[in-house]
């Protein structure tokens, strides 16, 4: 069994939906959304991190489940740095 | 063979995961900092160049194209292909790189970078200094990822046309693609964070 090899109009096709977002998200920053805007310019930049991730970077056609159980619990670690740093700051309000 | 490749990916997502969590520590402190001083951040996102950091991204989106190809063209043993390539992509990241340093050279001239000679005229100053550090220790970090991410592809470069790349052995081609695809990745998150804050940005 040998690695999966994609076509080059997949390729292409990555490309540009990755323009295409970088277009919307500088274009939707012009407008005043408030508290919106962070958010949604983060989900953008998520669906392009997730295009980069799962078709150049291939884990998508991923063979070694291990490599998934690598990735996944390395995004987890980020999930617990960001997330209990921002609930201690987040509550110091709290009193 | 095969078994050989999977352990070489599996080695090379350890190693970013590693990476991951070292820009981790950064982002962090910018989403602490950016919680408590909001308007600061949106003073200091005002001062960046709106275009070039939207260049900047095609830029490197354009460079992960021509490294996906570049992997792909290992794959399928195409060693021309392959060799122009990885030479398309070095100078993607070349000019990603001058574009930066056009950028660092007038945040310099421009007093933004933090420390002594920080000077910035609206209210909440050191705040906005916070935030000019965390945009050049960030950016910083990336372009010096970019930097040896060009060496390490050059020297891909330079093996693949020595011939030392084909169909049946393409390990370090591909883990040179990983880093690649990964440092791009952490642009795509640096571009609205410190770009788009303000929907008042110049431009």
């Amino acid at each position: 069994m040998s690695a999966h090899i994609a076509t080059k109009k997949l390729y292409v096709g990555i490309w540009a939906a990755l323009m295409v977002l970088t277009v919307v998200t500088a274009t939707v920053s012009r407008i005043d959304l408030g508290a919106a805007s962070a958010a949604v310019a983060l989900i953008i930049a998520t669906t392009k991190a997730l295009l980069v991730v799962l078709f150049f970077m291939g884990v998508k056609y991923v063979s070694q489940k291990m490599t998934i159980v690598v990735i996944v619990s390395g995004v987890f670690f980020l999930g617990i740095l960001l997330v209990l740093s921002m609930a201690d700051y987040g509550s110091r309000a709290f009193k | 063979m095969e078994q050989q490749r999977e352990s070489a990916e599996l080695g090379m997502w350890l190693f970013l995961i590693t990476e991951i969590m070292f820009f981790g520590g950064m982002f962090c402190a910018y989403m602490v900092y950016r919680y408590m001083y909001p308007m600061a951040w949106e003073a200091g996102s005002e001062q960046m160049d709106f275009w070039f950091g939207t260049i900047n991204t095609v830029v490197l989106i354009c460079s992960s194209l021509t490294m996906a190809l570049a992997v792909r063209s290992a794959q399928v043993g195409q060693r021309k292909a392959l060799v122009i390539l990885l030479i398309i992509t070095m100078l993607f990241g070349c000019v990603f790189m001058g574009i930066k340093g056009v950028e660092y050279y007038g945040h310099w001239t421009e007093h933004q970078f933090p420390g002594p000679n920080f000077q910035f005229a609206g209210p909440d100053a050191q705040h906005v200094q916070i935030f000019f550090f965390l945009y050049w220790a960030m950016t910083g970090l990336h372009a010096l990822h970019m930097l040896i991410g060009i060496i390490v592809v050059g020297f891909i470069a330079y093996w693949s046309w020595r011939g030392k790349y084909g169909a049946d052995y393409y390990n370090p081609v591909e883990n040179t693609g990983l880093y690649w695809h990964f440092v791009d990745m952490v642009w795509i998150y640096l571009y609205p964070l410190l770009y788009l804050i303000s929907h008042k940005h110049a431009g």
